[in-house]
């Protein structure tokens, strides 16, 4: 089985690693890249030699079977995963060409945002929630400043208008769907390059869900955006690219048409037409 | 209806009314000493009680103005020293420490909380009242701030175990370090446990009387400074209690009054406070 990682691996030479045949050709630059990158919960090994691009201000979504290794590699993308006690990373990941090891951790978080599968609001009012990474990275200056920008952040979530009247109200008095919008706002306010969505919308019903979808569709001319989902529907709606992960391995890469219409892998062609997953 | 389901439901009838009878009576017992402290305490309390000294036997009147200041002083004393200790402890075992330490730690402040209240009292007694050569308000203060430390250090350990990983996760998402999430997020969302748990430790300590017999030992005038004996409630409590004298029963009656009043109010006090920043999650 030959595999994008393969063929990445094989072709050191250039700044920027591009298959030929498997890698969907755009007139977008990667904006990070993921070069032989192997994962280890201790002597379990998650990922197995993933090696990717991902496109500046596209949407690229992972899809795959539980346990696949599609979370664990997204949490690698802003090192997320070294919270994980005795995990072990190798290889490389790129942020604009650069080494994400060889970045501050804090930076790379910054640059690098994220959203988890569960809504994970701090227990403050709604606007400290957004003000929180303004504030921990000294990025508003002074009060009207931060007002602007915690407005700007909700109303990029699209929050705003159901919000503004109540933004000293705990963040949970928040229904669900907006719970989860109000972290979206949180990880834009620092103004992120990327933003990684790990599930976003496994918690949700289907209103809130294609809210959130048309969000997203929004946001990729300002961001580059990857998603995880479980749900393929979702991936064909949202994503300009998908990836599909088996067994910690990235089987196949391509435009989202592709992949859902004429995958060229076996595997891939019996995931997304239901034989198995 | 067959045998068998009869049995059952004579079981269940049987097994409810016991578990019943046993939280009327857990309840009851409480009730029953505080209404016994309303009734003999709050009907002998005057104003009196709350403004003036001891009065030597036989003389009518007087009261334990003293012993409240005194309880009041030791237990500032307490606090400043058992709650910062306790606190940080906590927030070190529960967020820092390793896996070997953490254990031996936790294990030792839960040996420190079992060691009776006497045993303090001649800790601090050894330490500083022999030196010193004199009983004082500050060895009261020190026997009882440490016996706060174990159990302010645990209860703020479990309240700060018990924020969701996701919300260190979500601070650490957004660029914080480890010490930035603990301090921002962490420990506010814990907030009102910790307190809660400071509250309890309070008032535990508010009603130790062996520790202070041979510390802050008792004084029947005003204590300035932090260098003298002092009177406490509950050192005041156990005098007038054996004392022979009508009298002095009736304002050891009035004191458990209002040694309890205190705590309570203190502790609704607290929570009136943090509950008005407070976030359910739904």
């Amino acid at each position: 089985m030959q595999t994008n990682a393969k063929v990445i691996m094989e072709t050191e030479s250039t700044d920027i690693p591009v298959d030929a045949n498997s890698a969907p050709k755009v007139g977008a630059a990667p904006k990070i890249a993921a070069r032989n990158l192997n994962f280890y919960y201790g002597d379990l090994q998650a990922l197995y030699g993933i090696g990717i691009e991902i496109f500046e201000k596209r949407v690229t979504a992972f899809i795959g079977p539980s346990g696949c290794g599609k979370s664990t590699f997204l949490r690698t993308l802003n090192r997320m995963n070294e919270t994980v006690k005795n995990s072990r990373v190798e290889g490389q990941v790129l942020l604009d060409n650069q080494d994400l090891h060889e970045l501050e951790v804090s930076e790379v978080r910054r640059r690098v945002g994220m959203v988890f599968q569960k809504s994970n609001p701090f227990p403050k009012s709604i606007f400290d929630n957004v003000a929180y990474g303004l504030r921990i990275n000294g990025f508003a200056h002074g009060r009207a400043d931060l007002q602007a920008r915690v407005e700007e952040s909700l109303k990029r979530a699209a929050l705003w208008d159901e919000v503004k009247d109540k933004l000293h109200d705990s963040a949970y008095s928040l229904p669900g769907g907006q719970q989860q919008r109000l972290c979206i706002a949180r990880a834009l306010a620092v103004n992120p390059e990327v933003l990684l969505l790990d599930e976003p919308c496994s918690a949700l019903d289907p209103i809130a869900t294609s809210k959130i979808e048309d969000l997203i569709f929004h946001l990729r001319d300002s961001c580059t955006i990857v998603i995880v989902t479980h749900n393929m529907q979702q991936a064909a709606r949202v994503a300009d690219f998908t990836g599909f992960f088996l067994l910690g391995k990235l089987i196949e890469f391509d435009a989202t048409p592709v992949i859902f219409k004429t995958p060229a892998k076996k595997e891939t062609e019996d995931y997304v037409t239901g034989r198995f997953g | 209806m067959n045998v068998h389901l009869i049995r059952r439901k004579a079981v269940n009838v049987a097994m409810l009314s016991l578990t019943g009878v046993c939280t009327v009576l857990a309840v009851g017992v409480l009730f029953f000493i505080l209404g016994y402290l309303v009734w003999n305490g709050g009907t002998s309390l005057s104003w009196n009680f709350f403004t003036k000294l001891p009065t030597p036997v036989g003389e009518a009147g007087g009261g334990m103005a003293n012993a409240i200041v005194g309880s009041a002083k030791l237990l500032l004393l307490a606090t400043l020293i058992g709650v910062p200790t306790g606190f940080l402890g906590g927030v070190y075992l529960a967020e820092f420490g390793g896996t070997v330490f953490s254990s031996i730690v936790r294990y030792t402040t839960d040996l420190l909380n079992g060691v009776p209240s006497i045993v303090m009292g001649i800790f601090a007694y050894t330490l500083i009242v022999l030196p010193q050569r004199h009983f004082s308000a500050l060895a009261g203060g020190i026997a009882l701030g440490i016996m706060m430390i174990p159990i302010t250090l645990r209860s703020s350990e479990e309240f700060l175990r018990a924020v969701p990983m996701a919300l260190r996760e979500a601070a650490m998402a957004l660029g914080a370090s480890k010490t930035t999430a603990v301090v921002t997020v962490v420990i506010p969302a814990a907030i009102h446990g910790i307190a809660t748990g400071i509250m309890l430790a309070l008032a535990r300590v508010a009603g130790e009387t062996a520790p202070l017999l041979f510390t802050a030992f008792s004084n029947r005038f005003w204590s300035p400074g932090w260098r003298q004996p002092t009177a406490s409630l509950p050192v005041m409590i156990y005098t007038y209690a054996i004392a022979p004298y009508e009298d002095w029963h009736r304002q050891a009656w009035s004191a458990a009054f209002v040694l309890l009043s205190l705590v309570l109010i203190v502790n609704i006090l607290a929570r009136v406070i943090l509950s008005r920043n407070r976030h359910v999650r739904r």
